[in-house]
């Protein structure tokens, strides 16, 4: 088979396969080189599957906005594949006056980014999720906030993206981008050389690795995410859960498992390489979280638990663009552990950069060269 | 590990008279489910899983993983493929005794 396609996009995470899917569907020719075995191995199958809005940061809350407004109602239909996707709001929790402070603070943010969000008292709260402990005082409250399945989202990407034709290739480790003519052009993995007009780099926190074959940094660093699952019960509330002070989050499945993530204060003191480990404190710290504010849950099961990296940038934002410096690369990393949710959106744009069109928003927030030194 | 061409041809999906037989007890998923998942292009284990939440109950696959590695090794003509990974903890636990592991403030 040629190795000659229109654009080869460097990994096969959600963002990955939503740019290959996009690109596709416009009938470009798409080659997806993933350097692990598993497609979406990475953060996009090691999420907790939230689609918020609240919370956001400002930069990227326009992008987020969008794809809930645009994308993510329709994308079951599109891609063929119900992807869980439920629109039942967030509800972020507090118990103190600190908290509501706090929860104010991040609700006045979004409302003044146009976010239909508000400060909500413990009566509302417990009227749209009755199963709260009577010592939440208030909420912060985000009707169209939702959360869909990562790994569906991710594999529905893949698989209608391969039905359009966008050729996949597992296990094929990038080592080096090579210019041709003054344009990166070459992409060469362990075993083969594939070519392309324009090269997408979307490798998680392995895309530093790729991008210094051209001279080019991110300045980011691999940070622990870590998740559990219980065992399915009856539905009980759809919301998206979080809290002031980020004790826990997370939501029931369709499945009827709840899905529930939470920190350590050390997540970016790990090793990078290999299977991500899940540490031993994580997840009896993230049932104390949970346990505080739904008592209800106590007696839950947990099934499984999981880590993943996130690609932690050092302003938190993604880098989006197609930097000066290398004419056709287009880069799409640093999602800082939270890609999931605006994942539709930015792989439209990754596949508008791609080719040469004006993006549908403004991301001169995530150009690279975004980076200045202190003084 | 080597590379792995997802438009490799592995033939169409063909009906089986056991397509209906339950392989996972805890999801209920069937035979004929897994193997569609290949020819959907899912071309291991792992996304197999992710696709289906075969092994993902309550045993966590200790029934039934081997099987699922069977039929998916067997759809896609290789002789062998990587375990699914195993994840902690090894038998279901209630929150209230993870909390209570002594951890936090």
């Amino acid at each position: 088979m040629s190795n000659v396609s229109d654009v080869i996009i460097v990994g096969a995470g959600v963002i990955g396969n939503a740019t290959a899917y996009y690109l596709a569907k416009r009938g470009l020719r798409v080659t997806v080189l993933e350097k692990s075995e598993y497609i979406g191995n990475g953060g996009s199958s090691r999420n907790g599957g939230g689609v918020r809005q609240s919370g956001r940061h400002p930069a990227e809350l326009p992008l987020v906005m969008y794809g809930v407004k645009n994308l993510w109602v329709n994308l079951s239909d599109e891609l063929g594949m119900d992807v869980e996707y439920y629109q039942e709001g967030n509800l972020r929790l507090g118990k103190t006056p600190d908290h509501i402070k706090t929860l104010e603070n991040l609700t006045n943010s979004a409302a003044s980014g146009g976010l239909d969000v508000r400060m909500i008292d413990y009566k509302e709260a417990q009227s749209i999720c009755p199963y709260l402990s009577d010592e939440v005082i208030g909420a912060s409250w985000c009707p169209t906030d939702g959360h869909a399945n990562p790994m569906l989202t991710t594999l529905a990407y893949y698989r209608a993206a391969r039905r359009l034709g966008a050729r996949f290739v597992s296990g094929a480790e990038v080592v080096e981008i090579r210019k041709l003519g003054g344009r990166a052009r070459l992409v060469v993995t362990t075993d083969e050389v594939y070519e392309a007009d324009t090269i997408v780099v979307a490798a998680g926190v392995a895309s530093n690795k790729i991008l210094e074959t051209v001279g080019l940094r991110v300045p980011m660093n691999p940070a622990l995410l870590e998740c559990l699952v219980t065992e399915d019960c009856p539905p009980m509330f759809y919301q998206m859960l979080g809290t002031a002070m980020a004790d826990f989050y997370g939501h029931q499945s369709k499945h009827g498992s709840f899905v529930f993530g939470g920190t350590t204060g050390y997540e970016p003191y790990t090793t990078y390489g290999g299977t991500p480990p899940a540490t031993s404190g994580s997840a009896p710290g993230t049932c104390r979280g949970i346990i505080k504010y739904f008592p209800v849950l106590r007696d839950l099961k947990i099934v499984r638990t999981w880590a993943g990296w996130m690609d932690d940038c050092a302003d938190h934002i993604p880098v989006i663009d197609t930097p000066d410096e290398v004419a056709g690369l287009v880069i799409g990393c640093g999602f800082s552990g939270h890609g999931f949710g605006i994942s539709p959106t930015a792989a439209t744009i990754l596949a508008q950069l791609a080719v040469g069109e004006t993006p549908v928003l403004d991301v001169s927030r995530f150009k690279y060269d975004r980076f200045k030194v202190r003084t | 590990m080597s590379a792995v061409d997802r438009t490799r041809d592995i033939g169409e999906y063909v009906p089986a008279q056991d397509d209906d037989m339950i392989v996972c007890r805890c999801e209920e998923i069937t035979k004929g489910e897994i193997r569609r998942a290949v020819h959907d292009g899912m071309y291991n284990v792992h996304e197999v899983r992710r696709l289906l939440r075969c092994g993902m109950g309550l045993c966590q696959g200790q029934t039934c993983a081997r099987l699922v590695k069977s039929i998916v090794a067997r759809e896609l003509g290789v002789r062998s493929l990587e375990d699914a990974t195993a994840r902690a903890p090894m038998r279901p636990i209630e929150m209230s005794v993870f909390a209570n592991d002594g951890g936090g403030e």
